[in-house]
């Protein structure tokens, strides 16, 4: 099996599983006050230091959540609403036009019931947010401004964004930014204190931790109000019994993939640039998205002209190589890209794309599968078209 | 050979995916996206294209062990099923969608794609017999003649009929859903789709003039020419129609009144009685040949002029692309737009179809 979509999820860590494994075997509430609760609670004690310590935060400023679907949540809903509980006025979302789902629906979730307003911030041909385009963005009212998002690093194209220029931006005005660092954290040095970001938000899963099990760092000065209201567990910001076994595998794969990193990183852009390599070789005319200025190393995102990306997935699974589309809704149907979209490209275009993603297990061997397969995988599917499109947009692209 | 099946997240389908595997084919499962607005047609399950359908036939295929794919088709089914069934009855024609999903999206579009990816047939779950005799595709009734599809795969042409496969056309509907229980497949006892799917509140009318307006024309009584009344498009109407005809005078001999026409460009619906719908004679084109095979000369056989229903001996006189159909006996709501099937009895192996065509006019 040829594994390459590691941006989706990527295998536990050794050092996490052990982690998990141990202390799945032992009993206590850590919120419990007896021996216990007191070794349960130390547990979580030390995992929190260690994730701030491999992050350039505070302990106090690590929220565990359940992954970063509900970081993000809490983050946007959050500090919007305290922002906007402050000062009635402030009712502006500036938005990363390529941010995750878990943000973009978020923020139209707010939109449609807290009568948020929404500025997306255009982001360029690599998917990047500028600095120019986030400070005329909050010139034009930046009293209204409730708070800023934007990504760290794209999870479909691997572009990284400018976060401490943005982050100094909106400094100047007061104005909060959260980031989205879930594809960032363990692939590219993040230092939560000296990017100026007022909120983080990372998962394990996407890092060698288990599912399920995520944080946000949230500045100390930062106001946000809870999504759950419960026993008052993380600073009375988020409630709810902490998972001690996947809190400790968390924090013990964040410090491994942060002490590897630059290692890890070295490696798995070599083997990324050779996949590049091997693309561009086999078909000459496949367009390499998100390519220019700082990126992941690990991500390698290709549209291929007249191909359907559900086509292209099909055929490599059956040769046994996985990789992924880009986002998929609930009913697993291939959507254009948004990112894509954003970025420029038509809707067509969009739709024939394939994100190679690499991670800690990914060898030259992965490599050569996917070399013997593409070309042949490419014609196959341009055969097939794009079937599911109209026949207009068929003749189009021929 | 390798075998897609087209899985709707209905039981019949995934009975037919069951079948492919056992006859030893390398089967993948595809399920069609068919919505164009995910949030309102993909909800809740009506048997096929809302997002519970797709998780059915998601769980099928885990059941069954084959790969499963979801294939995004729904701008191709807007352009060829929806925008030709909103046009056809924009034209006065009765349509049958079904007939022209199985024609351009499951055997054409589907068929294309699953074809060049590499693929030797495509299985369906449909209840309809084909087997391949000296190289020619011979499609027949289903052995359960109450579950019988060969009317909507009648326009099939034998190209399309050679990569075709129909697993379920010797069995009986209730010994498929027995079948299903049996190899735990979850959809054993899911309800049989009914509506047309991309009307999931049955009100045809209503998506009509959502999509068409209101096209005011006149109610006229076919024998006197006299104005009956006013109505709102001509879309709203089939041949043979009885009711909502909005009349409020009864007919002067007390019988009911019958839609016996529609003219799309005076809008006027012409109404009678009963006697004024009987056919006896069809006009229709666009022939199709699913053997492959074309009737030259005047032929007796058994004609269907609707999904269900509507069969009567008849001599069918064909002239290449068209052809005349004179009918033993008079058959009553016969729609231009709908297909007209021409079959040659066989009680034992299943009626023949011999081909089909699109009914245009009948006197």
């Amino acid at each position: 099996m040829t594994y390459l979509d590691h941006a989706a999820t990527t295998p536990m860590l050794p050092e996490a599983i052990a982690a998990m494994t141990e202390a799945l075997s032992t009993v206590g509430n850590a919120s419990a006050l007896h021996s216990s609760g007191r070794r349960a609670r130390r547990m979580v004690e030390e995992a929190r230091e260690t994730i701030a310590d491999a992050l350039g935060a505070r302990p106090s400023e690590v929220i565990f959540t359940g992954g970063g679907t509900e970081s993000d949540n809490l983050a946007v809903k959050g500090i919007y609403w305290a922002r906007h509980d402050e000062q009635e006025r402030r009712r502006r979302i500036l938005c990363g036009a390529a941010e995750h789902h878990a943000v973009l629906d978020t923020v139209e979730w707010l939109e449609a019931h807290c009568g948020a307003e929404i500025t997306l911030l255009d982001v360029d041909s690599q998917g990047r947010v500028s600095p120019d385009v986030l400070r005329a963005a909050i010139a034009s009212d930046p009293e209204t401004v409730a708070l800023a998002t934007v990504m760290w690093a794209n999870n479909e194209v691997g572009t990284i964004n400018p976060i401490a220029e943005l982050a100094a931006v909106c400094a100047e005005f007061d104005i909060p930014l959260h980031t989205d660092a879930v594809q960032a954290v363990g692939a590219v040095p993040v230092d939560f204190a000296a990017s100026g970001a007022a909120a983080l938000t990372l998962t394990g899963h996407k890092l060698g931790g288990p599912f399920g099990v995520g944080a946000l760092l949230l500045g100390r000065d930062v106001t946000c109000v809870p999504l759950l209201h419960g026993g008052g567990q993380e600073r009375s910001v988020r409630s709810g019994t902490l998972d001690v076994p996947a809190i400790v595998a968390f924090a013990a794969a964040v410090r491994t993939s942060v002490a590897t990193r630059a290692e890890y990183a070295k490696r798995v852009e070599e083997l990324r640039d050779g996949l590049i390599e091997i693309i561009r070789r086999e078909v000459p005319d496949a367009v390499l998205n998100g390519g220019e200025g700082e990126r992941l190393p690990s991500h390698a995102h290709f549209t291929f002209p007249g191909c359907a990306g559900d086509s292209l997935l099909m055929l490599l699974d059956a040769k046994g190589i996985e990789c992924s589309t880009g986002s998929a809704c609930t009913a697993g149907v291939a959507q254009p890209s948004h990112v894509l979209l954003a970025m420029g490209a038509d809707p067509a275009a969009a739709r024939g794309s394939l994100r190679f993603s690499l991670g800690h297990t990914s060898t030259a061997v992965d490599i050569e599968a996917v070399a013997a397969e593409i070309g042949g995988v490419v014609t196959r599917a341009r055969q097939a078209g794009l079937a599911g499109m109209r026949k207009q947009i068929q003749k189009q692209e021929v | 050979m390798r075998v897609l099946a087209a899985m709707s997240g209905g039981v019949d389908s995934a009975v037919a995916a069951a079948r492919a595997v056992d006859a030893g084919h390398d089967v993948v499962g595809v399920h069609l996206a068919l919505s164009a607005k995910p949030g309102t047609l993909r909800t809740g399950s009506r048997g096929c294209c809302t997002i519970e359908d797709s998780h059915d036939a998601r769980r099928a295929a885990d059941i069954l062990g084959i790969p499963f794919y979801i294939w995004d088709f729904a701008e191709r089914f807007t352009e060829e099923v929806v925008e030709t069934f909103v046009g056809e009855y924009a034209a006065g024609r009765t349509p049958n969608p079904c007939v022209t999903c199985n024609e351009k999206i499951k055997f054409e579009a589907l068929l294309e794609k699953a074809m060049a990816l590499g693929f030797d047939a495509v299985a369906t779950g449909h209840y309809a017999r084909l087997s391949v005799v000296d190289g020619v595709p011979e499609l027949r009734r289903s052995a359960d003649s109450g579950k019988d599809q060969s009317y909507v795969l009648a326009s099939l042409t034998a190209e399309q009929l050679s990569h075709a496969m129909f697993p379920l056309g010797d069995s009986w509907k209730t010994d498929v859903r027995a079948e299903a229980e049996q190899r735990g497949l979850s959809v054993a006892n899911k309800p049989d789709s009914h509506d047309i799917c991309f009307i999931p509140d049955g009100d045809t009318k209503k998506f009509l003039e959502n999509r068409l307006g209101q096209r005011p024309g006149e109610l006229v009584d076919a024998e006197t020419g006299a104005v009956l009344g006013r109505h709102t498009g001509v879309h709203g109407f089939t041949v043979g129609q009885r009711k909502g005809l909005g009349i409020d005078a009864p007919a002067p001999d007390g019988r009911p009144r019958y839609v016996l026409s529609l003219e799309p460009v005076s809008g006027s619906v012409k109404v009678g009685s009963a006697a004024g719908l009987g056919v006896k004679v069809i006009e229709a084109d666009r022939a199709i040949w699913p053997s492959g095979r074309p009737l030259t000369e005047p032929t007796e056989c058994v004609v269907q002029v609707r999904a269900h229903g509507g069969i009567v001996d008849a001599v069918a006189d064909v002239d290449s692309d068209t052809m005349t159909v004179h009918l033993r006996e008079p058959l009553r709501g016969v729609a231009p737009g709908q297909v007209v099937v021409l079959y040659r009895p066989d009680a034992e192996g299943g009626d023949i179809v011999l081909g089909s065509a699109k009914i245009s006019g009948t006197h």
